[in-house]
């Protein structure tokens, strides 16, 4: 540490060289930030999953509806504590470009089921007992600018009217968040009785079950009690945890997500080394003034620990910065890519693992150059210069 | 005359000097090779998406589905109404047979070669037309489905992509098994990646009754399309949204398209300013390095023009080698790489080809240049604006 001073004024000895190293490390850990965050996103949250949900879907596809009949014979499973459902609707606001996930449920017993979800009291109450009421993530409602009160009219894609009519009008009654800053709530809320009541085919029908498990029992047993009770029916089911539910789906994204990782890691390694290159070259042209230290009387050690501390001080002050401004901008991304890609974040292990990587690399960048430096001959080395 | 000429001997001179200073430069020519290589890889996603999307789409089919419908999956028509999109004017008829196929679009659960894990595939119950409506779909290998039957016929990306689907194999699906009898080829577009059977079938096995989800006819020509629409437009009995295959394409990729374009392009800005810091640094320690020729180059009358030029051309010429080499490498490791994902407009699986197109190397390409260019400016001026004989003292 009683180095500082001086290997602060040695890292700044070319100012132009080592501002554009620090700004080429910045913008690597820029794209390190924001990359990871996106990586999160298509994991989607599936380690927010919790352990004791499971997800009962149509086997042949989540797009077959299940009939509503199940849901005793379901509930009535050994290990089966409670039991909700949810439909898809794959409506929008205004226009087609406004598609939002919204959901018919039964309103009390689905903030049962998702206890993370938090809505004052007095507005679960008001939106249970309007028929025709809705309940809105805190993100959704924002996008939009909607508010308690407010009338608000969706289009329906696949739910005519029995009317004819493809606009379903919704009062909105509740706005829910969720503590952890890595939940989506752009998504909508509304009666199952409304939706049931008023749509013109599709009676009946749920889009799927999601049930908790009596704590202790064994969530494959339950799973396979559950798929056992309806084999070899028109509509067997496929029971998951709710975290293999959210991971089939962010594996149908496939390779993509891989390609567009492997691409990125390589050319943050490519940043990696054109900043490394640089300073290993003003190591280099430094090469006598090192052993001019050696004859004052520096160490071996401590001119190893000079070098290397210089180059993963550049290191520092460049990913730093980089992860501070992707910082930032992963909080206006991911309002921005709400609507296509939910939950984007930047995870705290993210930041541990940007800062081991800075100074693992500054090592790799100033290792070379420092061991030089530390078996120098001083009188080769005067030579020299 | 005299400085152009000047130019080129200083020009030449940086050039074959450029192996003493390999170092620098070669960390130059990959950080712009990086630029390029990842620009042309994550569009030519785009690029090759859109490809199989659009090329599915021609002007002259049309697709009616239920108006406010944003995709077939959520669409809905009754036979009644199949029946007067068919015999509408404007539809092309074959002898007295309008050339319309009625279909019906669902996804079943089909493992992934590549992750073993469930995709949503499509499957399209069809009628016969339907190889009349579209253009150049073929048999490719073993027969067409029977009518009345458990069988389908396979695209070939999707029998490529997707576990099972070998002509002569047997899927089940729930409580019925269906037998893959011919595999067909679509000109490399979006059917490709779908499964086909008789619609009848499917209709049964899915317990749809006599519904549709949409119909596609053959317009006698593209102009007829707006007379369709009028027509069906005035009946009380449809309420329609009829618009031509490739305008409903185009609207099914832009989502992901979008949403690559929405990665893709910051994160090669992005990277680039990355590649002009390397640039910068290279360039500045050429010019550095190279103080005491450049200063005796002044000394021997040459302008400090020739000097600034020879710079930016030298920063210019690695610039270029990176960017060919990335476009090179991208080339040959993205073009035409197969994979498959899930499209959010129709929630089903999409098998396609990246294609790193002419126009995305083109693109690459000025980019890298233009890095060059801002690379090697700033460090020309420090060469041109060098005190001689503060330099020449260096010596």
């Amino acid at each position: 540490m009683k180095y500082f001073g001086f290997i602060w004024k040695n890292a700044w000895r070319k100012k132009v060289r080592t501002t554009l190293t620090i700004l080429s490390v910045l913008v690597a850990f820029l794209l390190y930030s924001l990359l990871n965050a996106i990586g999160y996103a298509f994991k989607s949250g599936s380690d927010l999953a919790d352990a004791e949900r499971l997800v009962v879907i149509d086997k042949i596809s989540l797009i077959n509806p299940l009939p509503v009949s199940y849901e005793n014979k379901i509930a009535a499973t050994p290990g089966v504590e409670s039991v909700t459902h949810a439909s898809w609707f794959g409506g929008y606001y205004q226009e087609p470009q406004n598609q939002m996930p919204q959901f018919p449920v039964e309103p009390l017993e689905y903030f049962e089921m998702y206890p993370e979800l938090k809505m004052p009291p007095e507005q679960l109450e008001a939106w249970s007992n309007n028929r025709i009421g809705m309940a809105v993530g805190q993100e959704l409602a924002a996008q939009f600018g909607w508010k308690i009160g407010d009338r608000i009219p969706l289009q329906a894609t696949i739910w005519t009217r029995k009317d004819g009519g493809r606009t379903w009008e919704f009062d909105l009654e509740g706005i829910f968040s969720t503590d952890d800053p890595r939940g989506g709530t752009g998504y909508m809320l509304f009666h199952y009785d409304y939706f049931e009541e008023a749509r013109a085919f599709g009676e009946g029908t749920v889009g799927w079950y999601i049930l908790r498990i009596a704590s202790g029992a064994n969530p494959v047993e339950v799973a396979n009690a559950v798929d056992a009770q309806f084999a070899n029916s028109p509509n067997e089911t496929e029971t998951s945890t709710e975290q293999a539910f959210v991971e089939s789906f962010s594996k149908q994204f496939g390779n993509i997500a891989l390609i567009v990782t492997l691409i990125l890691g390589a050319v943050f390694f490519t940043l990696l080394l054109v900043s490394g290159n640089t300073m290993a070259q003003s190591v280099r042209e430094r090469i006598s003034e090192l052993a001019v230290l050696k004859t004052l009387g520096f160490s071996d050690r401590s001119l190893l620990g000079i070098v290397l501390s210089e180059s993963v001080l550049i290191m520092l002050l460049g990913g730093l910065l980089g992860i501070g401004i992707g910082w930032l901008l992963v909080q206006g991304v991911s309002q921005a890519l709400g609507a296509f890609l939910p939950g984007v974040f930047l995870s705290p292990q993210a930041l541990l693992g940007a800062i081991a990587l800075m100074v693992v690399a500054g090592v790799i960048a100033g290792i070379f150059p420092a061991l030089k430096a530390m078996r120098l001959s001083i009188v080769d080395a005067l030579a020299r210069g | 005359m005299r400085t152009i000429r000047q130019i080129l001997a200083v020009t030449w001179l940086n050039i074959r000097n450029v192996p003493q200073r390999l170092g620098a430069s070669l960390v130059a020519v990959i950080g712009v090779a990086a630029v390029v290589l990842v620009f042309a890889a994550v569009l030519s996603m785009a690029k090759g998406f859109e490809r199989t999307m659009i090329s599915a789409g021609s002007e002259d089919t049309a697709i009616i589905m239920r108006s406010g419908a944003t995709s077939e999956m959520n669409s809905g028509l009754s036979h009644e109404q199949t029946l007067i999109v068919a015999n509408a004017p404007g539809v092309l008829k074959d002898g007295d047979t309008p050339v319309a196929s009625a279909e019906l679009y669902v996804v079943v659960d089909i493992k992934k070669k590549s992750t073993n894990e469930d995709a949503n595939v499509p499957l399209r119950g069809i009628q016969q037309a339907a190889f009349d409506v579209r253009n150049n779909v073929e048999i490719i290998e073993g027969r067409m489905f029977e009518t009345g039957r458990n069988e389908f016929v396979v695209g070939r990306a999707a029998q490529q992509e997707f576990v099972g689907l070998d002509v002569g194999s047997t899927v089940r699906f729930g409580q019925t098994e269906w037998k893959v009898v011919g595999t067909f080829s679509a000109g490399g577009s979006v059917s490709e990646s779908e499964l086909w059977t008789d619609v009848r079938v499917l209709q049964d096995a899915y317990r749809r009754g006599n519904s549709y989800q949409s119909i596609r006819v053959k317009l006698t020509d593209a102009a007829a399309l707006e007379q369709l629409e009028q027509y069906l437009e005035d009946d009380p009995r449809i309420d329609p949204d009829v618009m031509s295959e490739r305008t409903y394409y185009s609207t099914q990729a832009e989502g992901l398209s979008r949403f690559i374009r929405m990665i893709g392009y910051p994160l090669t800005i992005l990277m680039a300013i990355g590649a002009v810091f390397g640039a910068l640094n290279s360039m500045y320690s050429s010019v550095s390095a190279r103080g005491k020729e450049i200063a005796t180059l002044r000394a021997l009358g040459f302008g400090p023009f020739s000097v600034m030029v020879s710079t930016v051309v030298e920063s210019l010429l690695l610039a270029a080698a990176g960017g060919v080499i990335g476009g090179a490498v991208a080339y040959l490791v993205f073009n035409g790489f197969r994979v498959s994902t899930l499209n959010g407009a129709s929630f089903s699986q999409v098998v396609f080809d990246f294609a790193v197109t002419g126009d995305l190397l083109l693109q690459g390409i000025v980019a890298a240049l233009l890095i060059g260019v801002v690379g090697g400016l700033f460090p020309a001026i420090r060469a041109a604006r060098l005190p001689v004989a503060q330099a020449l003292r260096e010596l």
